[in-house]
């Protein structure tokens, strides 16, 4: 069994807005990790200096790697884990990427007898409306959720407001704010017992980086 | 939903074709035997049960049960798991059996799947249960025929993590007296892996500087033995200490089994507090994203059936081994194909009993004509041969008039 602590450690990275942050959180942190990947186009980075393995997924299946344990840890926002509500450990707030999950209308909207939100969220959006005891039809969309309120697909949308300047320039406003949104460090059931040391010291680098950014 | 196609099953369930079955089997009787020779017996139980009994004391939660109705409009279950089975034919077959018992199993058991199609909804179980039983000895006992089990299986690189509902409980009583709301949404976050909620929670609560460290210490007590010194200067409460010297004793034990390698101690590993009373234990290899067993102390799921007891057990999950194994073991088997025709036939059919009799996996088959294709072009000399798809290692021929070939070739 000896070894294991060794190996390489798959970590599921969010390509985009996520990882330019993160990448730069973990040079922080003191990991030999060149800015050269940045806009890279490669699917699978090895870093063997830093005893790791990018690889590089699309924000929501990053859960899904971990919880297969393809990728041992992930980087991921708290709006992708609760939409998919994986079986993945939740180790570490990394404080990156903060923004909020929000309910979004028209500045004015008015209950209807038959309202309809929009989504990209739609276990989210649901789960919030049954706990509200508002009865709703959810809508799954897959992007420009801001146009469904302004060609009357729906009366409200619930999404994701990182400055609000999206929602400004549509002429809609923000009405009730779900819960808050950072990006997290995730770790699968089974790698964090077996590649414990590495993912341990891993965490304990980042939690002093945030500690001293703050 | 569309009516299926003829070829579709539910989602779910599997087909297992013969590479599979074989090693599905071999990894079967490794391990039966393995439970066997540490006096472990092994027990059948029905596919279906009541609802109402073993449906509702079984630790699968509702909506993961499969429920249906018999022809009086009772509702039943698919067996979820073994142990609930186990617990109710203790207390009712084996109600005179003198305690401890010790009963292993082997069977499929079921779950409703909502989600990703894939996951399974039937798959294999192996297990035992020590009934009557509460000591450290019972525990670590378990624990090490997990171990022997896996090697048995084949399973190389694993680790076990060894936790105590115990400790947690008696932790969150003494830092949170009589805060019930509190300690459980603390054990939902620890139960549901999420240690940035845990955190968050703590600060919430505002608790003493003190205090909080201490409750965010235990996220990182997890190791070898030093963990239990560390953890008993953590707390002063009986029930937290006393869970604390149980585990203590379970690494001696296992100390003295010589398997302490295996093992590590993680007081965050934490089963469903509802079910589990004392030690619970996960196992893990490498290369496989899911537990390959787990198990642990549940001493009041037999009062249920009212013969109150305590037991421990565990169940590996001989389907994800399976997987971790691969199925391709086809070339380990031996075959000898058989041809005759029909002057040949009855010697033939007596060769191929006389075979049978010592072990050989034999397949006959009569051609047409005293020449066989088998004889001339296809086969030669070469051995083993492929012949219609199955691959054989030897062939034999009884053909044309008188009895030609008869030997091995």
């Amino acid at each position: 069994m000896s070894g294991t602590t060794k190996d390489i450690l798959k970590v599921a990275m969010p390509k985009g807005r996520i990882y330019k942050q993160a990448s730069k959180l973990f040079r922080e942190a003191g990991l030999p990790i060149p800015s050269d990947f940045d806009d890279t186009r490669k699917l699978i980075i090895e870093l063997p200096e830093a005893g790791m393995e990018f690889i590089m997924a699309k924000p929501v299946d990053v859960p899904t790697y971990v919880e297969y344990g393809v990728a041992d840890i992930g980087i991921v926002g708290k709006d992708v884990l609760m939409e998919e509500n994986k079986d993945v450990y939740e180790l570490l707030d990394l404080g990156i990427a903060k923004c909020r999950m929000s309910v979004i209308g028209l500045p004015d909207w008015k209950p209807t007898i038959h309202p309809r939100v929009a989504t990209k969220y739609p276990n989210v959006a649901s789960a919030y409306f049954r706990e509200q005891g508002q009865q709703v039809e959810v809508i799954k969309l897959n992007g420009s959720i801001e146009l469904a309120p302004m060609i009357g697909l729906a009366d409200r949308i619930v999404d994701m407001v990182e400055t609000g300047q999206t929602l400004r320039e549509n002429g809609l406003v923000e009405m009730e704010s779900i819960f808050g949104i950072t990006s997290r460090l995730i770790a699968n059931r089974v790698s964090y017992r077996m590649k414990n040391e590495a993912i341990q010291s891993l965490c304990d680098r980042l939690q002093e980086t945030l500690a001293a950014r703050v | 939903m569309s009516k299926p196609k003829v070829f579709e099953k539910p989602i779910g369930v599997k087909d297992y074709l013969p590479g599979a079955v074989a090693k599905l089997r071999h990894i079967e009787r490794q391990v039966l035997a393995c439970m066997q020779g540490w006096g472990y017996e092994q027990i059948m139980t029905p596919t279906m049960e009541y609802y109402d009994t073993v449906g509702v004391a079984s630790s699968t939660s509702d909506q993961k049960l499969f429920k249906l109705l018999n022809n009086r409009g009772t509702t039943l279950v698919l067996r979820s798991d073994m142990t609930a089975p186990i617990a109710r034919v203790v207390a009712s077959l084996l109600k005179q059996a003198d305690f401890p018992q010790r009963l292993s199993y082997h069977s499929n058991v079921f779950r409703a799947i909502e989600e990703e199609a894939g996951r399974e909804a039937e798959f294999f179980q192996t297990g035992v249960e020590l009934v009557g039983d509460s000591s450290a000895e019972a525990d670590a006992e378990v624990v090490a025929l997990a171990i022997a089990s896996l090697k048995a299986s084949g399973v190389e690189r694993f680790k076990i993590a060894i936790g105590h509902v115990g400790f947690l409980n008696g932790l969150l009583e003494e830092t949170l007296p009589g805060r019930i709301e509190a300690q459980e949404q603390l054990k939902g976050c620890l139960l549901g892996r999420d240690y940035v909620g845990y955190r968050q929670k703590l600060r919430e609560l505002s608790l003493e500087e003190p205090v909080q460290r201490e409750l965010e210490g235990i996220l990182r007590l997890r190791g070898g033995q030093e963990i239990c010194d560390q953890a008993l200067q953590l707390s002063a409460d009986v029930t937290a200490r006393a869970s604390i010297r149980h585990l203590c004793e379970i690494w001696d034990v296992l100390k003295a089994y010589g398997i302490s390698e295996y093992v590590l101690i993680d007081l965050t590993m934490i089963g469903d507090f509802s079910y589990y009373t004392g030690m619970t234990f996960e196992g893990y290899a490498a290369d496989l994203g899911f537990p390959v067993v787990s198990g642990g102390r549940y001493d009041n799921l037999l009062a249920q059936f009212g013969r109150p007891a305590p037991a421990t057990g565990f169940a590996l999950k001989t389907t994800r081994i399976l997987e971790l194994l691969g199925d391709d073991t086809e070339a380990a088997a031996e075959r000898t194909l058989v041809i005759y025709n029909a002057a040949g036939r009855s010697d033939a059919l007596a060769r191929a009993q006389e075979l049978r009799s010592q072990g050989v996996h034999v397949v006959t088959e009569r051609v047409d004509g005293t020449r066989s294709t088998l004889e001339t072009a296809e086969i030669g000399t070469d051995i083993p041969f492929t012949h219609k798809g199955l691959t054989y290692t030897s062939l034999v021929s009884f053909l044309g008039n008188g009895m030609k070939g008869g030997g091995t070739e």
